[in-house]
């Protein structure tokens, strides 16, 4: 190409002929169509979430301009024109602080065990099938777990069908992804910063704790963004944990901690129920609900991402 | 060299060792790390103690004839028809893959072999934004969208089915087969394709004939564990499949019906209120049991083909 442009216009001429004549002259037809296929097939998740965003924004709209604020604040009610997402705002939002303060610890101390101490023997192999094992296994069977130990077992603890159940249920849902993304993270850090640290003198753990984590905690956040997105959408686990659909009762605040051995909602299990709800109503503040969840999990995916190509691009 | 003065008092052995005090923190920072490492087998442990007890009670205690050959699911009266949830979920996992298998091969193909860098910086991300939505609000879509507009104006049937619930799964999938198929692609050496070229190939041919063929296995990796993540769906068929809680056998995809993970969810709604037949409350376990171990097994071995890939190359 570069020898072309310098050359001219003869250049250019010169190049068509032999293009021609290696392509016999023949437009590439199969070629093209093939192409414009595989533009489509980009298009469809295009076409998808364009359509989705303004389906949802137009049905859910009307109900922030004509009542946003008692929506915002107010509970989980039968009647559409009175139902709120306080609660399950309040919800989710612990659903998430458990998360991360469950996942985010245990997360990257498997990672770093399993990239900087286990010997890549059969243990070391046998614990990395395992979590990407459990990463497959379908949400509803954490429900099953969540609902088994800690819901019965451990009622005594969590209080039963409780918001800790809940918490904990999709902490332990999401720690595969957290420990996945962290050992890659881990694993993506220079052999030579480690070296340099032992070549001082330092033990493991220090190299460790100053080298290889400040390193990696880019990677790592983000992985631990991206699974507490995935948490806070997941619903069918809660269903298995006892969220409740028709009434909630209580009026603790947003922050207040005793009510995580009390009943609770969360908002995916709002927006399934409201979904699910022929009456008249249900599909606005079900689409109201969605805008506020798709807020913050975009938000959220949005921050990992720039997170991400930031670091990339410092790196490189 | 030999003048040099020697480090005074002579280092010994002992010095290099480090000081109690270190030690002793790194085997105790080894302990813990190790534990936590231990919570993932815990886990795995706990899934199938969870699933086992209950399981067992019903593979034993159960009438059997109601579990294979009767009219539907019926948990609540003891009617426990394996069959039903079974069809639902594999219609829904088979639309599903109508929908996600091509258009999810057919992104990855265009982002690895056709996109410049600076259009997958452009269209990557949408797929990324798509993976990211919650499946709720793709149940909510599939029933506001996909099942009026779409499904109903086609079929003429009823709201809720199976195949506008299959479409929503589908579209949930597009972004796992696209990246899995992806990295597959990208992992196929630049030397073939040069090859492809150099003797004169299209491109359409060489990425039919040459880099396709070459990244096959994880191709089918990416099959296998969309269909996986299918069939583990439940939100969307919950919320679009619009079966409640109980379901006459049937084989009709346009028609309401229940998957086995609707059937779990439909059922977990009021686990507190469950009396009527003594198996009801076992049957959860059962059918969580089944679907666990069919995901495990295409787990299992969509992960094989993904190491084969690696180690071709």
């Amino acid at each position: 190409m570069a020898l072309a442009t310098t050359i001219g216009a003869g250049g250019e001429a010169a190049r068509r002929r032999v293009h021609d004549q290696l392509t016999g002259g023949k437009s590439d037809v199969s070629g093209a169509i093939f192409r414009i296929l595989l533009l489509l097939s980009l298009g469809v998740s295009l076409v998808v979430l364009a359509v989705l965003f303004t389906d949802v924004f137009t049905t859910g709209s009307s109900v922030f301009t004509s009542r946003a604020e008692s929506f915002l604040s107010g509970g989980i009610r039968q009647r559409a024109e009175t139902a709120g997402i306080f609660q399950a705002i309040r919800g989710t939002f612990w659903i998430g602080v458990f998360v991360v303060v469950f996942s985010f610890p245990i997360g990257v101390a498997s990672a770093v065990y399993l990239e900087e101490y286990a010997a890549k023997g059969r243990l070391a192999r046998l614990i990395d099938v395992n979590i990407r094992n459990l990463a497959g296994v379908p949400s509803i069977v954490y429900g099953i777990l969540g609902l088994t130990i800690f819901v019965k077992q451990l009622s005594g603890v969590t209080g039963g069908r409780s918001l800790m159940s809940a918490g904990i249920t999709l902490a332990v849902l999401v720690l595969p992804i957290v420990i996945i993304t962290a050992a890659e993270a881990v694993r993506a850090v220079p052999t030579s910063l480690r070296e340099a640290g032992y070549g001082v003198g330092a033990t493991r753990w220090e190299v460790i704790r100053t080298q290889v984590l400040p390193y990696a905690l880019p990677g790592i956040i983000t992985g631990t963004v991206l699974s507490l997105a995935r948490a806070i959408g997941e619903a069918a686990p809660l269903y298995l944990c006892g969220a409740i659909t028709g009434l909630l009762p209580g009026k603790e605040g947003l922050l207040d901690a005793s009510q995580f051995r009390d009943k609770f909602t969360a908002l995916p299990v709002v927006i399934a129920e409201w979904s699910r709800n022929p009456r008249e109503g249900f599909s606005e503040i079900a689409a109201a609900a969605i805008i506020v969840m798709l807020v913050i999990v975009l938000a959220m995916n949005t921050v990992a991402i720039a997170l991400r190509t930031r670091y990339e691009k410092k790196r490189n | 060299m030999s003048d040099l003065p020697l480090p005074s008092p002579l280092l010994t052995l002992a010095d290099l060792h480090g000081d109690r005090r270190r030690m002793r923190t790194e085997r105790l920072v080894k302990v813990v790390l190790s534990a936590a490492a231990g919570v993932s087998v815990l886990i795995s442990a706990g899934i199938i103690w969870s699933l086992a007890r209950e399981t067992f009670t019903f593979v034993t205690q159960v009438q059997w004839d109601t579990v294979l050959f009767s009219e539907g699911w019926f948990p609540r009266q003891g009617v426990y028809d394996l069959r039903t949830i079974f069809v639902g979920s594999l219609w829904v996992t088979a639309i599903a893959m109508a929908v996600a298998v091509p258009v999810g091969l057919g992104s990855a193909i265009y982002l690895s072999e056709y996109a410049r860098p600076s259009v997958r910086r452009i269209l990557k991300p949408t797929l990324e934004v798509l993976a990211g939505i919650p499946s709720v609000v793709l149940g909510f879509f599939a029933l506001s969208v996909i099942a009026p507009s779409v499904v109903q104006r086609i079929f003429h049937n009823g709201l809720f089915s199976l195949t506008a619930a299959g479409i929503g799964v589908g579209i949930l999938s597009i972004p796992l087969v696209a990246s899995v198929s992806e990295d597959a692609l990208r992992s196929v050496p630049q030397a073939l394709r040069e090859a492809s070229y150099g003797m004169g190939a299209k491109r359409i041919t060489t990425v039919t004939k040459v880099v396709v063929p070459a990244a096959v296995s994880g191709l089918v990796a990416a099959v296998i564990l969309a269909v996986s993540r299918a069939i583990g769906e439940t939100m969307v068929v919950f919320i679009a499949g619009g079966a409640a809680g109980n379901q006459v056998f049937q084989l009709n995809p346009l028609k309401p019906g229940l998957t086995m993970t609707a059937a779990m969810a439909t059922q977990a709604q009021g686990t507190d209120q469950v009396v009527g037949e003594a198996l009801t409350f076992q049957s959860l376990y059962f059918v969580g049991a089944v679907l666990f171990t069919i995901t495990l097994a295409l787990n299992l071995v969509a992960d094989r083909f993904v190491r084969r890939v690696r180690q071709a190359y």
